[in-house]
């Protein structure tokens, strides 16, 4: 039992891998929120009219809202006039090759394991990286256009492509959601447009990294596909951030829509900062992640494998309209040390024969707080259609928390819904038996987690699964010894 | 290969192992028999190392090596393996992952490479067919909605894999049929030979009749009180345990 408890500190002494800071100069707005900070993003952004607008309407609506205290979170109000809204590194030219590219900043990505070079090619991923607020490089992007998919930065989507953007911005995820939306409208300085014409399937995953760099700088990224008829496309969002003291805040919103027979596939890998072993100076991570089946046949997957954070607060949710629609969440969620999460999915059902799932995994280490929240909505037009939810909560140790709060509402009697949910622990014998084969502690724990999470972990793209994988050992990785 | 000397262990304070000792040689097969809380289980758990057992007096060596300077895994990759008595379900975790992850830290420790997949899948075949395991499991999780047999099964094919100098069996006969009961006793007369050896804890003398043991010994309140060879097995069998426990009082008395 000692050694139990040995592996179970080491577990909880891991350090951050990734945490290093990149300097490179950067304009910096100085801290606050107004109007004149709305206006002069979007003048730097270089953004129509109606766009400012927009945001400025977000903003007002924004002003009236206060954070809602109903996730099962601990933390200190945010004191939304303390962060700078913007921030972009100096002089940001278009690079046309990666020999122009600031040598600091790839050497970033190298030791993150991202080597952009090689990535694009071995992997086949087109990658748009978002360093902090400005897109700096954009890759396949050639290749793709030849097909008619548009793959670039939102600022671009805005000047560029203006009709899309007017279209689909803002309806699935209105700002007027909720307060993390009306802010991300307001301010966001950028993120990823994706268009999938009709007819056409992205011959590559969409990749976009995200990182936070800058001392005190929210970051509001802003992220809007849109695949057309009978069109297909897997999108890959992985994070990772530097070690940082101050908690850092970041409020994303990501809008997917899936015309008739369209599917998207939407995998999340997120590694943020998730503070020290008391909890200071990680991020803090709202984001409103919804799709909309908007078609009849009409598809949208999400799986996410979550280790990062000090507090993470979503639930990527569908909105089932078309016909005949499905949708699935696969979701990972680690906590360690005082981490809390409270994330889960909502599946709306609007359309006549619709189905969806939702598998969550959570595991607790630490003294952390690992919470599933999930609505299953079946509206009064949702004939036959279908729901399964099954949300698994894992502890290791006996100071962390797993909770599921399912909210679960049915109009029309034709529905079928099942709920299952399980918590276990890691069992001493479980451990025990792995070692009589040879396995040490860490190891051991190591493949029971893998195995608890293997369901969803099957659910990611080839080469995201294997980061995956790595990163979740790294998550439980201890200092042996 | 095993020597046991005066062999105390306690749980919760509790004493179980009262003096054991026991000596095994390479090529040989143990059986240790006994009636129920006389600490059969107890032994094979103190050799394998687990942890909620307090060794209190006495030694274990080997190999040469003392037992209780080596952990858990150490002992299991030198070559100490144990069938449990009730294996353990590890959900989601394939039986050939396991196998093989238990496989490459064994190799590790030994020095040697991994192994490639085309010689680990041949292996797998091999081992399969040697103790008749249906391959319909090997992809399922480890020992997860198995029936009885089926986990003293794969019990089996782990020790197949593992090539172990000393292997534990506890109880494995307990809760299979007389079918399951064979298979499982021809894979163990199949691994063995003359380098390994086998300590088999057994209620029933039932197993003994496939697998043929050189000694037999009794376990009673934490002692071996009586050994011989593979008679003492059948005349417990007629007689049951109540004349060892009379003879055991006579000579406290």
């Amino acid at each position: 039992m000692d050694e139990s408890k040995k592996i179970i500190n080491q577990l909880q002494d891991k350090k951050y891998d990734a945490g290093f800071t990149t300097n490179i100069e950067q304009d910096i707005f100085p801290p606050g929120l107004n109007e004149d900070v709305i206006r002069k993003i979007s003048e730097i952004k270089e953004e129509p009219e109606w766009f400012l607008e927009w945001r400025l309407k977000a903003f007002r609506f924004w002003q009236k809202q206060k954070m809602p205290n109903w996730a099962h979170l601990d933390f200190e109000p945010i004191d939304f006039q303390a962060i700078s809204y913007y921030a972009a590194p100096k002089n940001t030219p278009k690079y046309n090759s990666l020999d122009e590219v600031d040598p600091e900043l790839l050497d970033t990505y190298k030791r993150l394991g991202i080597p952009l070079e090689e990535q694009k090619i071995l992997a086949g991923v087109a990658v748009d990286v978002v360093f902090d607020s400005t897109s700096v490089h954009t890759t396949f992007k050639k290749e793709l256009e030849k097909l008619g998919i548009i793959f670039c930065s939102m600022s671009e989507a805005i000047k560029e492509h203006p009709e899309l953007v007017k279209k689909y911005i803002g309806s699935v995820v209105p700002y007027s959601d909720n307060i993390i939306s009306a802010l991300n409208t307001a301010v966001f300085s950028d993120g990823s447009f994706v268009y999938i014409p009709k007819g056409v399937r992205s011959p590559v995953e969409l990749s976009s990294y995200f990182r936070i760099n800058a001392i005190n700088t929210g970051q509001f990224e802003r992220t809007l596909i849109i695949a057309d008829e009978d069109s297909y496309v897997s999108y890959l969002e992985g994070c990772t951030a530097p070690q940082r003291d101050e908690n850092q805040f970041h409020a994303a919103v990501v809008e997917i829509v899936a015309l008739k027979n369209a599917e998207v596939k939407y995998s999340t890998v997120q590694n943020w900062y998730p503070g020290n072993k008391e909890g200071k100076g990680g991020i803090y991570n709202f984001v409103v992640k919804r799709g909309m089946c908007k078609g009849d046949y009409s598809k949208i997957f999400w799986t996410q494998v979550e280790t990062g954070s000090a507090i993470t607060w979503k639930y990527p949710s569908t909105l089932l309209m078309g016909d005949n629609s499905i949708s699935e969440f696969y979701s990972v969620a680690v906590t360690n040390n005082m981490q809390q999460a409270d994330t889960g999915s909502k599946m709306i059902h609007f359309g006549k024969n619709t189905r969806s799932r939702i598998v969550s995994k959570g595991i607790s280490i630490g003294k952390s707080q690992n919470s599933y929240r999930g609505l299953v909505d079946i509206k009064k037009t949702a004939e036959n259609s279908r729901n399964y939810t099954q949300c698994d909560s894992l502890l290791i140790g006996d100071k962390c928390g797993a909770h599921t709060f399912p909210y679960i509402n049915v109009d029309n009697q034709t529905a079928t819904v099942e709920h299952e949910a399980t918590t276990t622990k890691i069992a001493e014998d479980q451990i025990f038996y792995c070692q009589q084969r040879g396995l040490d502690e860490e190891k051991a724990v190591a493949l029971i987690v893998n195995g608890f999470a293997r369901e969803v972990m099957a659910k990611l793209p080839m080469e995201f699964a294997a980061e995956a994988k790595k990163l979740l050992e790294i998550t439980l990785e201890g200092s042996v010894g | 290969m095993l020597k046991i000397r005066n062999l105390h262990a306690t749980i919760e304070n509790k004493e179980i192992l009262r003096g054991i000792n026991l000596d095994i040689n390479h090529g040989e097969v143990h059986a240790i028999m006994g009636p129920n809380g006389s600490g059969k289980s107890t032994l094979s758990a103190v050799l394998a190392g687990r942890e909620i057992y307090k060794v209190t007096k006495g030694e274990v060596l080997f190999d040469g090596k003392n037992l209780f300077d080596l952990s858990p895994e150490e002992r299991a990759r030198e070559g100490l393996f144990l069938a449990f008595q009730y294996p353990v379900e590890i959900p989601g975790v394939s039986i050939v992952n396991f196998l093989k992850t238990a496989l490459e830290e064994k190799r590790k420790h030994l020095g040697l490479e991994p192994m490639s997949p085309s010689e680990f899948l041949k292996m797998m075949r091999e081992k399969k067919e040697l103790v008749e395991f249906d391959s319909k499991l090997e992809n399922r999780a480890v020992n997860a909605g198995f029936s009885g047999g089926e986990k003293k099964k794969n019990e089996i094919l782990q020790m197949a894999f593992l090539d172990p100098k000393l292997a534990i069996l506890d109880e494995t006969d307990s809760g299979l049929d007389i079918d399951a009961l064979r298979i499982v006793a021809n894979g163990v007369n199949k691994l063995k030979n003359e380098n390994n050896s086998f300590v088999v804890i057994t209620h029933y003398q039932r197993l003994l009749d496939y697998i043929v043991p050189d000694f037999v010994h009794v376990v009673f309140n934490g002692r071996i009180v009586k050994s011989g060879d593979k008679n003492l097995a059948l005349e417990l069998e007629e007689k049951g345990y109540d004349w060892i426990k009379k003879e055991v009082d006579e000579l406290n008395n």
